[in-house]
């Protein structure tokens, strides 16, 4: 049984469309993450979900309860805001307990709760501080526990990470993971961010004008991207896009670049019939460009010129052009490439990706 | 050349504000309270008097009123005020149809003079004018709302005019206030499954405390100054069951001819004031080198 | 770019609710539009009253009835309140009031605003010993009753020659409100970066120098704030009119309550409404027309501490 089951959802605001005929299925205990850039709906999903919003059609179902109608505290959820949302003026004791208090729990029951729940999450020394007092970690957990005192099945997580500097954000993304691990409950969360998706996700449901584009393990979506938009959001620097056409040989495939040069498809795998000289676009990772050939398969050789070298530690980037399209390239700080004249790259076209012109993979 | 020179324009810029607090202020201060222990009538005389004239002050009746009716007028226009305007805020915060044409209209008597406002409540609470005669003329032949002419009421009628005018200022200054709250946190509210009367009163009226601080102490300003709105609205009376300390003062200096005995008030209010500013006033600047820690 | 039908499994919807919840109008909210309405009647009433009242002729008046609406709509009583009604001994209607509050407005606004602007620039930006005790002593000034400093001052302006003058009046506004409108210019200049002040200072600029061709101009916003707050409190101010005009400057207020003051005869309640209305005109048109910047200006004021 699935622990949250999106059925056939569509919200509307007036005549717009934010979300259309959207289906999802999360397992109990995954980590889902719902990747993509403003606008696309994930903050609207997630909110749907959570009973913060009205939806226009289709349900939603938690842990096998219909809770299409169901208010946010009847849905068995907790949810994680970007901002935290602590009660400013209660202590953190208090930030836990309000919730249970207000719903006339009795005092013995609620005290063992937020004792619980304290001891997850590491925070019996800082019961009587308040959230002014403590760093951003320490809020994140407490906001995680506001959730697990009320014995949430389900953690919705809604940017939590977007307001922080870079060296907080990486500390608190393990943190999640970690307690990930130890809690076992299922968790949706929203990013823009491709690089907490990948890390962070058992799958990724990348999102783009309100339809997911693609639901998959994170390895999934970064090697077999299903379309052009998926390849270009997630992978930093970007994917190299290179336009041609395919050419039908006598036993083989080919591309050509816009600059006549040829590269051997004998190693992509196809996952849909083409036309002989359709117009494709070829997607390279600048870590999949190569500067020597590669001993397995046989890599085919490309002309680039670069003309920027990024050294950024154990890599260095090289950008450049290929056949007339801006090109980069990934490769080992030990290597020593040549800047300015014409250099050879080599491509293993097994890892590569084909796209129509529709942007589909091919 | 190692000394600044002393820059001349800065001074002169400055110089409007030293005159007046010199002179405008510390002068007159000053001035005043040193006529209050003079036996001064009608001119200023310089014969030492000692106490007498704050002796006779308090043993005035007319004073004492005053005083009273001082502190009912600042606790309730104050008390009520800052509930309604807390109300209206909260009513206006709920995504409601026409809640610019209702701002509006709830801040528009702040632009009203007291003058305006004494005048039009002194018609609407007169009984043969006004709402007792109204409600009469719809068949309730006994009802009473005479407020304004016994002695015992007529200073809550000033504090119906004083709340008309002032929780619009309220409303405006708690408005702000919670449009500054994090949305966020009315959402994890819901997610708690918590009540939105508990939440508003738990949680936002504690994070609003700036606001109420602020709004009290602007209406504050109002209390002590009150002046206008009783000259118009009920004249001091009937008697001098609604005088206000200001008015007395007015009266004594400029009608009643009795320079010593006015001023004496004056410095009373004045101390009064002063007690109640110096230590808040102490503990804002403490806290404000806390804060540069 | 549409997604492949085929990836996402697509469960059928099960039984129970599906799309928007139902939505009745909760008690509460009735509740709230209830608490409204009557609060916008409480506040509107007065105004309801005077403009109702100056348009009745009065026989309409003499039958009671305050609330009631005209049958017959006159606008006689206005025409006599501005230029015949008898405020004391004179009788040509309010309109000298108006123009007496017009005299004093103007120049009362254009000091009380300049001088606190400059004070407001002299303590942002220039490090003058006793910056701060002079700030102190504005606020506690803010603070203190008036009637603290009406005598001295009414002897002050005696002894100058200056009293029952426009000057006095001028004079009076602008001291009076030097300390909220040093606060709020204060405040203002506090928020502009100390960085454009000292690029000034490198080109060449002097104290009144970047004062007139940086800061002024750079200072609309809060000069718009300061022209709302002064312009209703002047307009609507009465007590130093009184005190400080004389007969010959009688602002619009003190000609109101001698305009109104009970005669022998009937009170004609039409014209001495029609007279309140013009009286509070001024204020609530620009109310009317600056809606959020006064608000802004009320804010700005309410900052203190």
């Amino acid at each position: 049984m699935s622990s949250v089951s999106i059925r056939n959802l569509q919200i509307s605001f007036g005549a717009l469309n934010v979300l259309e005929t959207l289906d999802l299925e999360v397992q109990e205990g995954e980590f889902i993450v719902l990747l993509g850039p403003s606008g696309c709906g994930k903050s609207t999903l997630l909110n749907a979900i959570a009973g913060l919003l009205d939806i226009t059609e289709g349900q939603i179902w938690i842990d096998g309860r219909n809770v299409t109608w169901a208010e946010p505290h009847e849905r068995g959820i907790g949810m994680v805001f970007q901002s935290y949302a602590l009660y400013p003026r209660l202590t953190v004791e208090g930030n836990l307990s309000f919730g249970l208090k207000m719903s006339g729990m009795p005092k013995a029951e609620i005290a063992r709760r937020v004792l619980e729940a304290a001891r997850i999450l590491q925070l019996e020394h800082l019961l009587q501080r308040q959230p002014a007092q403590l760093s951003g970690g320490q809020r994140q957990r407490v906001a995680i526990g506001r959730a697990l005192v009320r014995n949430a099945k389900v953690l919705l997580f809604d940017e939590p990470l977007s307001n922080l500097d870079a060296k907080l954000r990486t500390e608190l993304r393990v943190e999640i993971k970690r307690l990930h691990k130890s809690l076992g409950s299922t968790m949706i969360f929203v990013t823009h961010d491709q690089v907490e998706a990948l890390t962070l996700a058992d799958r990724v449901a990348v999102m783009h004008k309100g339809v997911i584009q693609q639901l998959a393990t994170s390895k999934e979506i970064y090697q077999r991207p299903i379309n052009r938009f998926v390849a270009g959001f997630v992978g930093s620097p970007q994917m190299n896009f290179l336009p041609g056409a395919l050419v039908r040989r006598e036993n083989t495939t080919c591309f050509r670049l816009r600059d006549g040069s040829e590269v051997n498809l004998a190693d992509y795998v196809f996952s849909r019939p083409f036309a002989d000289g359709q117009a494709a676009t070829l997607g390279i990772r600048p870590e999949q460009a190569l500067l020597r050939p590669s001993e397995h398969q046989h890599p085919d050789r490309l002309e680039a010129v670069f003309t920027i070298e990024e050294p950024m530690g154990p890599d260095t980037l090289l950008w450049g052009t290929l056949a007339g399209e801006s090109f980069s390239v990934r490769i080992s700080s030990d290597q020593t490439p040549v800047i300015g004249a014409k250099t050879d790259v080599y491509v293993n076209m097994a890892q590569a990706s084909l796209f129509d012109e529709a942007g589909d993979r091919l | 050349m190692k000394q600044r020179p002393i820059r001349w324009s800065v001074y002169a810029g400055l110089t409007p504000a030293i005159l007046i607090v010199v002179f405008a202020y510390i002068g007159t201060i000053v001035w005043t309270v040193g006529i209050s222990f003079t036996d001064s009538r009608m001119l200023p005389v310089a014969r030492f008097a000692g106490f007498n004239q704050y002796i006779r002050l308090f043993g005035t009746e007319r004073w004492l009123t005053s005083i009273q009716n001082m502190v009912i007028f600042g606790v309730l226009m104050i008390g009520i005020s800052l509930v309604l305007g807390f109300l209206l805020a909260v009513a206006l915060d709920q995504r409601i149809r026409a809640e610019g044409f209702l701002r509006t209209v709830i801040l528009y008597p702040y632009a009203i003079s007291f003058i305006v406002t004494g005048l039009v409540w002194q018609w609407i609470l007169n009984p043969t004018l006004g709402i007792e005669q109204t409600v009469r003329g719809w068949g309730f032949e006994s009802f009473r709302f005479d407020w304004i002419i016994q002695k015992e009421t007529a200073i809550y009628c000033v504090v119906l005019a004083g709340v008309w005018h002032a929780a619009g200022l309220v409303m405006a200054i708690m408005l702000a206030g919670l449009r500054g709250i994090d949305p966020d946190l009315w959402k994890a509210s819901r997610i708690d499954g918590i009540k939105p009367w508990r939440f508003y009163w738990h949680i936002v009226v504690p994070i609003l405390r700036p606001s109420f601080i602020s709004a009290t102490v602007l209406l504050s300003l109002g209390v002590v100054k009150l002046y206008d709105l009783v000259l118009v609205l009920t004249g001091g009376g009937p008697g001098f069951s609604s005088d206000v300390p200001a008015k007395f003062v007015m009266d004594y200096l400029f009608q009643r001819q009795n320079i010593g005995l006015a001023t004496a008030a004056a410095t009373t209010l004045l101390i009064s004031v002063l007690c109640v500013l110096t230590p808040w006033l102490y503990a804002e600047y403490f806290r404000a080198e806390k804060r540069k820690d | 770019m549409t997604a492949p039908e085929t990836r996402i499994r697509s469960v059928p919807m099960g039984e129970g609710p599906s799309g928007p919840a139902p939505k009745s109008l909760s008690t509460a909210r009735i509740g709230i539009y209830a608490f409204l309405f009557i609060s916008a009647l409480f506040f509107l009433l007065p105004l309801y009253v005077m403009v109702v009242t100056s348009i009745k002729p009065m026989e309409e008046i003499r039958l009671g009835g305050i609330f009631a609406l005209p049958t017959t709509v006159t606008f006689e009583p206005w025409v006599k309140a501005w230029s015949s009604a008898c405020t004391g001994l004179d009788c040509r209607g309010i309109s000298p009031g108006f123009w007496n509050s017009v005299k004093i407005l103007v120049p009362s606004v254009i000091c009380s605003i300049f001088v606190g602007a400059l004070t407001g620039y002299a303590l942002s930006f220039w490090r003058v010993r006793g910056a701060n005790l002079l700030f102190a002593a504005l606020l506690l000034g803010a603070f203190l009753p008036y009637q603290v400093f009406i005598y001295p001052l009414v002897r002050i302006y005696s002894a100058t020659g200056l009293f029952s003058t426009i000057y006095a009046l001028v004079l009076t506004h602008v001291i009076f409100g030097l300390p909220v409108m040093t606060l709020l210019f204060r405040n203002y200049y506090a928020g502009i970066p100390v960085d454009l002040f000292k690029a000034a200072r490198v080109d060449g600029g002097r104290f009144f120098s970047i004062f007139f061709r940086l800061m002024l101009p750079m200072s609309i916003p809060m000069l718009v704030v300061a022209l709302i707050l002064q312009v209703t409190g002047i307009w609507n101010d009465f007590i130093m009119g009184l005190t400080f005009g004389g007969l010959a400057n009688r602002p619009m207020t003190v000609q109101l309550t001698n305009l109104v003051a009970p005669t022998e005869g009937e009170i004609a309640y039409n014209v001495n409404m029609a007279a309140t209305i013009m009286t509070a005109a001024v204020p609530l048109i620009v109310y009317f027309i600056s809606g959020r910047w006064f608000v802004r200006g009320i804010a700005a004021g309410a900052v203190k501490g």
